[in-house]
């Protein structure tokens, strides 16, 4: 048994009120319900607020360079294929600078969880566009408006069929922890979209925005692909919640413990022979 | 032309089997006892062109590679016009009969009375230069057994009659070539060319992680990991560029695989933010840069010395590193294993200079020494000292290295400034101790430093600096050179860092100092005179896109003396 507390309690450089705790606190949550000690966790995020997390949290953690979190999560659990492996970071740094590395992700499909903070800005830059800010929001940076349209990360995700993919929000945090869950769970690369107000440079997209839109859709079957890309349009006066697709893929293969791999002296000499 | 080699020089399209033809011969050469040296040059493209595939052989040491040839075969028409004025006196043209070759005489190849079929074109190619070259059947027929073996007894037994068919053919021929070289070091020996080597001496120290983006001239590096290191365990992915190539290298090695990214120049560009992450997060990676002519794409298949300043600055901010540059086979064999163990023992990236003149040249070599190779240093699967602090401050600066997931203490590391136990800091005291740790390896690194090798007597008149691949020629040159002045080498195969009392006595006390390099700017005398105030005033460089040669260096040689 895994208590929440072993997960640690730490000061935080996140504003009050940001979606940011509340996620932390359904990850305990999750981390906690499955019964995984802090060792055997391991998380790679990136760089902005939301990749500060694993500095939160008790367990191993590498916090790498703004948009590579994903390829440093993959190289972990090629390399250790036993640990629970979490990949942690913002919007603008995985649909933006870590683009290419969210679509190559998906098509690997190696086994972890990606957990994206969506908070539709940038706020440790303060305030500037999102690659999911919508068209037309105003910054200080884009003050006739978002020129771009919005990425759609779910239903990019959807279209590309990755194995697993969930949108939650901040402000459900029971439901957020039942995906994290649900996520980890999965065998293969699993992406949870989680909606979460940016209190200080997000004043469009707010607690109350989010929450006046967000609903569980109901009887809605996570198998079914069309459905799926249907739902996953839906993105303005309503934003569906839950498990949008699910299904099963081939898993990236992985190998023994590289740590603890060492090579027969006998297989080597095989192979010099071999250029003779 | 000193009779102690025979240049065979292979011309034709891509897409003509000159590289078959040239490997099962280059084999057979090593087999029957000869030492070998492959020189490829190759076109930016998938079919036609002009490529070469030119096989040095000899009875003694080749160091280098050579413009001069003594039999040309050439399979198409361009090949013959480029090359047919670099045949010595007393060489000999090989050509079909499907194109004219003018006045020159030349062996005329009847390939349809020969070959069943096309395909068997470069069967006949290798019976005829096998036997103009004094090959013995038996070592041709042995290759064809092994190469097609898993074709088939039919296949087998075709080639073989075709390989007969053409043998017994160009022996009834007085073709006018009758030079041979005198036996090598006998046989036994491995043939395999810079990139293979590089990959056996990742294997050899325990790699057991690729991740890489392909570019030539690279690829074939971790192309041989993943032939020959797969099946023992290996884990590799390409990756969807050289960004995430170098960051999965970094997941995997902080989770205690060891690790290799292979690139060029190009590639290598695209990974500079990971170089610095492995830096400050103290996370080992060996990087091999197999160099290419820049800027940007250059020239994709040819080669240059120039990626020096981009490997020695690469990765912003202050961290260590170690830069090593092989000129042989064995070097890079033997530097690869050691990069392992310096990147694992400090804990920061080590690279590995090669180019694609030595990536694709192939050698004979002594077979590699396992038993006699040092342990490599490994990460900690346990921790009983206490609390653990990933960057815990140590007189030597190296930290002890745990890898997560393998007992109760937590390993964090960091990308940011951090103290010792990896929480982000922004306080001035920390900042300087944990930058001073990290710099304080460098005590480290500087003592391992293997010096540069000398060759000449003392007090030469002429001093040859040079690094990497560039050695063979110089050496050469020296050899050749007939002058009244003495001439000797001092050749870097580990170009950073560099330790003065090490070298700078035969700087001094050389007549003149000479850099040869492949660069247009002399990269390297440019470092050695930022390392040590030594300004070295004449150069000898080649940036036209083909390997150093002896002829290139003398030529240079004489406009200077």
């Amino acid at each position: 048994m895994v208590s929440i507390e072993e997960y640690g309690d730490f000061d935080t450089s996140w504003c009050p009120g940001c979606g940011n705790f509340l996620i932390l606190k359904s990850l305990k949550q999750a981390l906690a319900v499955q019964g995984i000690a802090p060792r055997d966790v391991i998380i790679s995020s990136g760089i902005g607020q939301a990749a500060k997390l694993p500095h939160y949290l008790r367990c191993n953690m590498f916090n790498g360079l703004h948009g590579r979190a994903l390829p440093v999560a993959q190289g972990i659990k090629m390399a250790n294929p036993e640990a629970a492996v979490l990949c942690v970071s913002g919007d603008g740094c995985t649909y933006g600078e870590g683009g290419n590395h969210f679509l190559a992700a998906i098509r690997r499909n190696i086994d972890l969880t990606l957990l994206v903070h969506d908070n539709q800005i940038y706020g440790l830059t303060k305030g500037q566009a999102s690659p999911t800010s919508a068209r037309g929001h105003v910054t200080k940076a884009q003050p006739e408006g978002n020129r771009s349209d919005a990425f759609n990360p779910v239903s990019v995700a959807v279209a590309m069929k990755a194995g697993f993919v969930a949108r939650a929000f901040s402000g459900e945090p029971e439901h957020l922890s039942e995906v994290i869950r649900e996520a980890m769970a999965y065998k293969g690369f699993s992406l949870v979209d989680i909606l979460q107000p940016c209190v200080s440079f997000n004043k469009v997209n707010t607690y109350g925005w989010y929450s006046q839109r967000v609903y569980f859709p109901q009887n809605h079957d996570p198998s079914d692909w069309g459905a799926a890309m249907v739902l996953s349009e839906e993105f303005g006066d309503r934003i569906p919640l839950g498990i949008i697709y699910r299904a099963e893929k081939p898993v990236f293969g992985l190998g023994a413990r590289l740590a603890e791999h060492e090579y027969d002296k006998n297989d080597l000499k095989a192979v010099l022979q071999s250029y003779t | 032309m000193s009779g102690k080699s025979i240049n065979v020089v292979i011309g034709g399209a891509a897409g003509q089997g000159l590289v078959t033809i040239g490997q099962l011969l280059s084999k057979a050469v090593v087999r029957a006892g000869h030492h070998l040296l492959v020189t490829q040059r190759y076109m930016s493209r998938v079919r036609g062109g002009l490529n070469t595939y030119a096989i040095r052989m000899g009875g003694e040491d080749l160091s280098g590679g050579t413009e001069s040839i003594d039999i040309l075969a050439a399979l198409n028409a361009e090949a013959f016009s480029r090359h047919v004025g670099d045949v010595v006196d007393g060489g000999l043209v090989v050509a079909g009969t499907d194109f004219e070759t003018g006045e020159r005489e030349a062996l005329r190849i009847p390939f349809e009375e020969l070959a069943p079929k096309p395909l068997f074109h470069n069967t006949v190619m290798l019976g005829v230069l096998g036997r103009t070259i004094g090959l013995e059947r038996g070592i041709l027929e042995d290759l064809l057994r092994q190469t097609f073996g898993r074709k088939g007894e039919e296949v087998i037994g075709a080639n073989l009659e075709v390989l007969r068919n053409a043998y017994a053919w160009a022996s009834d021929r007085d073709y006018g070539f009758s030079r041979r070289v005198g036996p090598g070091s006998g046989p036994g020996r491995m043939m395999l060319n810079g990139n293979e080597a590089i990959a056996l001496g990742a294997l050899a120290a325990g790699c057991n992680f690729v991740s890489y983006y392909p570019m030539t001239p690279s690829s074939s590096v971790a192309m041989t990991l993943i032939a020959k290191g797969a099946p023992l365990g290996l884990q590799y992915e390409q990756a969807e560029d050289e960004l995430a190539a170098m960051n999965m290298a970094m997941g995997a090695s902080y989770a205690g695989a060891r690790t290799l990214v292979t690139t060029s120049g190009g590639g290598f560009a695209l990974m500079g933010e990971a170089v610095s992450l492995a830096g400050v997060s103290e996370t080992p990676v060996v990087c091999i840069v197999v160099q290419r002519p820049g800027p940007a794409t250059g020239m994709a298949t040819r080669t240059e010395q120039a990626d020096l300043d981009l490997v020695l600055h690469a990765g912003h901010g202050e961290f260590p590193r170690a830069v090593f540059a092989p000129a042989t086979p064995e070097e890079c064999f033997y530097l690869t294993h050691r990069a392992f163990d310096l990147a694992e023992t400090y804990q920061t990236p080590v690279f590995v200079l090669s180019e694609q003149y030595l990536a694709d040249s192939y050698r004979d070599v002594e077979p590699f020494d396992l038993d006699g190779l040092p342990e490599v240093a490994r990460p900690l699967l346990e921790w009983n000292g206490g609390e653990y602090k990933r960057y815990a401050e140590t007189e030597d600066g190296v930290s002890p290295r745990l890898v997560p997931g393998f007992s109760e203490a937590l390993v964090r590391a960091d990308s940011h400034e951090h103290d010792e136990s990896s929480r982000v800091t922004e306080d001035k005291a920390v900042r300087v101790n944990q930058n001073s740790k990290r710099l304080r390896k460098e005590s480290g690194l500087f003592e391992e430093v293997i010096g540069p090798d000398y060759y000449g007597g003392e007090n030469a008149d002429v001093l040859l600096v040079c690094w990497g691949p560039t050695l063979g020629a110089c050496l050469e040159a020296v050899d050749r050179y007939e002058g009244d002045k003495s001439l000797a080498v001092l050749h870097f195969k580990q170009v950073y860092p560099l330790r003065e009392e090490q070298f700078m006595d035969f700087l001094e006390s050389a007549g003149r100092v000479v850099a040869v390099e492949g660069n247009a700017t002399a990269q390297f005398a440019r470092v050695i005179a930022g390392e040590t105030g030594f300004v070295i005033p004449d150069r000898v460089l080649r940036f036209d896109g083909r390997a150093m040669t002896w002829e290139y260096v003398l030529k240079g040689l004489t406009d200077i003396l």
